[in-house]
């Protein structure tokens, strides 16, 4: 018998309704707080929808979600947001430097805490004078990474984070997500690119149509 | 009549909309019967409002005729704004309580500190002047949050995500509305005097006062305008934020002026 493995998020019934549309039914789903795991799925599949309910960003129109045990209405929002980290499929830098930028997590870090920040992205600390609108799209997106590991979250919420980038960058910010997890931090990460998935996943769900149709082995398991 | 026109003064000057007709006429624009509807609806207009204000503030009426004027003006003038931006939210009693907040800040401060006597003749027309004048900024400062909000909401949103509360992740926008709605009414304030000569001190050296009595009046009035503006447009802006977000801090979704 192996380990009960600990749950991040446990997904119970839940549905999402817009304009009519079932974006999300009836998905029952428990997400290992380990790893990679990926949700994959073509666009209009509701993957981004499914990762912005992990943190509260949209609030389901039937069934529960709980993060490591609790319900996630009985969670304050923002500190649930501190804890679930997330980087948006655009690169959004806010106006200012890049320190301006990580400032915004957190006011009272201070520049050595900024720099660390920046080094686990893989980035040069001596940008953080830099105007943050000046740096390349791939420096941008990690750049957006560092700036919610400044909140020390203890999962990370990846909302197809490379589809603007090219290979390379795109490889970097593979390898930088691949080093969080190895520091500890959970990643669910949607993507609709087949061979990300394979290169980062730890698991892969399915997606489509608002239904989960692939689900883990490890999952299936009682 | 008392005073420089006479109805046969106001007849005459009837000449001029007769000008703009005829331009619009030989520049075959099409607008002379909007022209003229518009100087009709604009004179019965002035004149029911001139016959409804004789009656209120007659010597002896009881000043809540006047309230109840003020308060109707800015009912109004909240349905007007309403109509003006159907695509911001709630505007309607945001409306009105930036504009009875101004109200009670401006008023308060010259009929409080005796700028100016409380009777009829005095509070009607400031509060017109209070009312009018802060309309076009908080329609501006609502339109603005509402459009930097939705234009913006990405941003806003990686806001939200980093834990901040909703007020704090809006505040770069409501800033920026705020400035918005504030700028033209400070540049406004800047050139009054060189550039043009306000509205109220014209008239008032027209119906005879003297022009430095006339000055002193048109400077309290421009300092009721900005501070009306400011208050209105904060009242809005900070209203509109507790209405966009919800209470667990997400973003609502904002339609365009293109939906409306």
């Amino acid at each position: 018998m192996t380990e009960p493995r600990a749950v991040a998020f446990e997904f119970t019934g839940v549905s999402v309704l817009r304009a009519g549309r079932r974006v999300l039914d009836e998905i029952t789903a428990r997400i290992p707080a380990a790893g990679i795991t990926v949700v994959s799925g073509p666009s209009g599949a509701g993957k981004t929808t499914l990762l912005r309910l992990c943190n509260r960003l949209e609030v389901p129109d039937g069934g529960k979600v709980c993060y490591r045990g609790q319900p996630l209405d009985e969670l304050d929002p923002l500190v649930l947001r501190r804890r679930v980290g997330m980087v948006f499929q655009r690169p959004t830098p806010f106006p200012g430097t890049v320190a301006d930028n990580l400032a915004v997590a957190r006011p009272d870090a201070d520049a050595g805490e900024l720099s660390t920040a920046l080094d686990r992205v893989a980035l040069d600390p001596d940008l953080l004078s830099q105007e943050a609108r000046t740096l390349s799209g791939g420096e941008l997106q990690r750049m957006c990474l560092a700036r919610t590991l400044v909140t020390q979250p203890e999962t990370l919420l990846l909302d197809e984070p490379t589809s603007a980038l090219d290979a390379q960058p795109k490889q970097v910010f593979e390898a930088t997500a691949c080093h969080l997890v190895a520091q500890g931090i959970t990643i669910i990460w949607v993507t609709h690119d087949d061979a990300q998935a394979a290169r980062v996943a730890d698991r892969i769900y399915q997606l489509r149509d608002g239904h989960l149709t692939g689900i883990p082995a490890e999952e299936v398991q009682p | 009549m008392n005073g420089p026109v006479g109805w046969v003064g106001l007849a005459v000057s009837l000449l001029l909309v007769a000008v703009a007709a005829g331009i619009s006429w030989w520049q075959r624009l099409g607008l002379q019967r909007q022209i003229l509807i518009a100087a009709a609806r604009a004179l019965v207009q002035l004149l029911l409002v001139g016959v409804a204000l004789t009656l209120i503030i007659s010597l002896g009426r009881s000043i809540w005729w006047s309230w109840l004027w003020v308060a109707a003006m800015l009912g109004y003038a909240s349905v007007v704004a309403r109509r003006r931006a159907p695509e911001v939210p709630h505007l309607l009693p945001l409306a009105l309580a930036s504009f009875a907040a101004a109200a009670v800040v401006t008023l308060g401060v010259l009929f409080g500190l005796h700028v100016f006597p409380l009777t009829g003749r005095t509070l009607v027309p400031i509060a017109g002047m209070m009312v009018g004048n802060s309309m076009t900024a908080t329609v501006l400062a609502g339109r603005r949050l509402t459009d930097e909000l939705r234009d913006k909401r990405d941003e806003v949103e990686a806001r939200l995500a980093l834990g901040q509360a909703s007020r704090q992740a809006a505040m770069p926008y409501v800033r920026a509305a705020l400035r918005a709605a504030l700028t033209p009414q400070i540049e406004t304030t800047k050139a009054t005097g060189l550039v043009f000569l306000p509205g109220a001190m014209t008239g008032l050296i027209l119906a005879g006062t003297a022009p430095l009595q006339a000055v002193l009046v048109q400077a309290v009035v421009m300092f009721l305008v900005l501070a009306a503006t400011a208050t209105t447009t904060v009242v809005i802006a900070l209203g509109l934020i507790r209405r966009l977000f919800t209470p667990d801090h997400r973003l609502v979704y904002l339609a365009t002026a293109a939906d409306h």
